[in-house]
């Protein structure tokens, strides 16, 4: 690792003071990512800022329509939540996918969505709940933040308080794990909202999570398998690795996605 | 920078490097060789320890992120020459072979019965086994000796 300071604000005001310093900054927040990459040396901040400890961070809420939940949400607390099981089990669910337990009693919504890794699972269920992102002085919505690999719409030390989705009629979150890392080769989320409202959000397979419109309008048309079968899902700018070919995961996001449809509908 | 946190029951006041990784404070400070390095990038789980009671990776902990904290090593956890549940049934169902995996191992067979009491069945073990890697043993054994260790640990808690 490259030489860091290392601060840890009790509070968003102390945080405030501390970014206007003269120093870089960047946030920690379960590490699960972030301490591979220094010690990988790719990552150089003069100044770490361990956020866990800043209350205006944590916690889980009902809303009206779905659930609030503090950025430093710990993925096996997700799982785990009452209210997360009652109002949307699938995500609870995906949330007890991620990685194994040790990284998942780390691990947190925040860094996880910030971080936009192209084979994560929460941006899959973010931009499938139609989320919102909120931050300490703005709302993003999940269409807007998601931009590109490991890019999103946050600006340079624009901190992610908190995130919002609404709560579907029914969803299914379908992963294709790779088996050593658990990370998502290909992963589908498919939530009816209701209203003819229908997403069909893919993440693993291509650069950046992002939507199958196609495949969405036909299912808010008719939400059955028979509805999808004939589609194609084009394998143009999908990930090329040792795991898979842009092939492969093609056709994979739309066995996912039959699969998820099919279990909503059996 | 200082850092207060409790080791194994004991109070500890260190002035480290920020750089400085649990695992390394650990085997390299306090001679606590017990919690292993096997691959140092969160995969393997040789290198669980209890955090506030849950298992999490050292290698993947900076020392600056646990001041007031609560740490336990495989170290802590048997009492005088009494092993814990956990590590007891290791030994009895031969859940080990070169030995290097069952630190983490037991470390996180005793997250596995906090989760899921000993009800846990046997397909839940090999799940949550998803960060633990052993080299030797094909996990049969590791498997049973959770199992074990979860009645175990049960039983102790309500003899006690
Ligand atoms: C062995 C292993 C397996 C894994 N498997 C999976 C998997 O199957 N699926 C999956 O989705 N993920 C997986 N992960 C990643 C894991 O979910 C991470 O926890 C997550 O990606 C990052 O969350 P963190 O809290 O650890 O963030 P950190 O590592 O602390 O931070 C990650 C990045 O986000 C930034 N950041 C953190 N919090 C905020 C915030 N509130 N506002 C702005 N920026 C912030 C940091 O500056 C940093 O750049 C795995 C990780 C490991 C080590
Ligand atoms: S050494 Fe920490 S997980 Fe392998
Ligand atoms: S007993 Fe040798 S690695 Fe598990």
């Amino acid at each position: 690792m490259y030489q860091f300071d290392f601060a840890k604000p009790k509070t968003l005001d102390d945080l405030k003071a501390l970014r206007e310093g003269e120093a870089e900054v960047q946030y920690l927040a379960g590490g699960m990512t972030l301490i591979a990459t220094l010690k990988q040396r790719l990552a150089m901040p003069e100044l770490l800022v361990d956020i866990s400890a800043i209350d205006d961070l944590k916690g889980l809420s009902k809303t009206a329509d779905g659930l609030k939940i503090g950025a430093l949400t710990k993925h096996a607390d997700v799982a785990s939540n009452a209210d997360v099981k009652n109002t949307i089990p699938t995500l609870a669910k995906l949330a007890g996918m991620i990685g194994d337990p040790q990284v998942r009693n780390r691990g947190t919504l925040g860094g996880s969505v910030a971080n936009n890794d192209p084979s994560a699972d929460y941006p899959a269920a973010v931009l499938a709940l139609k989320g919102t992102i909120h931050t300490e002085n703005r709302s993003i919505t999940a269409d807007d933040f998601f931009v590109d690999l490991f890019e999103t719409a946050l600006d340079e030390g624009e901190l992610l308080t908190a995130i919002e989705v609404k709560t579907p009629t029914r969803a299914s979150y379908q992963k294709f794990a790779n088996p050593a890392s658990r990370y998502a080769i290909a992963g589908v989320f498919v939530a009816d909202l209701g209203g003819g409202d229908v997403r069909v959000a893919v993440t693993g397979a291509g650069p950046c999570v992002y939507r199958l419109k196609d495949f969405e309008a036909a299912l808010a048309k008719d939400f059955s398998v028979d509805a999808i079968k004939g589609l194609e899902v084009s394998a143009d700018g999908l990930n090329e690795d040792v795991h898979a070919s842009p092939d492969y995961r093609a056709d994979l996001v739309k066995t996912l996605t039959m699969r998820a449809v099919k279990e909503l509908t059996d | 920078m200082q850092v207060s946190f409790t080791l194994n029951g004991k109070p500890i006041n260190a002035d480290i490097d920020p750089r400085t990784l649990l695992v390394e404070f650990l085997r390299d400070q306090q001679s606590l060789t017990g919690t292993h390095v096997g691959c140092e990038t969160s995969q393997c789980g040789a290198c669980n320890v209890l955090l506030d009671g849950v298992p999490v990776k050292s290698c993947s902990l900076l020392m600056v992120q646990l001041d007031g904290c609560d740490v336990i090593s495989i170290e802590g956890l048997a009492s005088g020459e009494t092993l814990h549940p956990m590590q007891q049934a290791f030994h009895e169902n031969h859940g080990l072979q070169c030995g290097f995996c069952t630190p983490g191992m037991v470390i996180a067979g005793i997250g596995i019965y906090q989760r899921h009491g000993d009800a846990v069945t046997e397909e839940t073990v090999r799940e949550e086994l998803e960060g633990n890697l052993c080299r030797c043993t094909g996990y049969h054994n590791i498997v049973q000796s959770v199992l074990a260790g979860a009645k175990a640990m049960a039983a102790a808690e309500k003899g006690a």
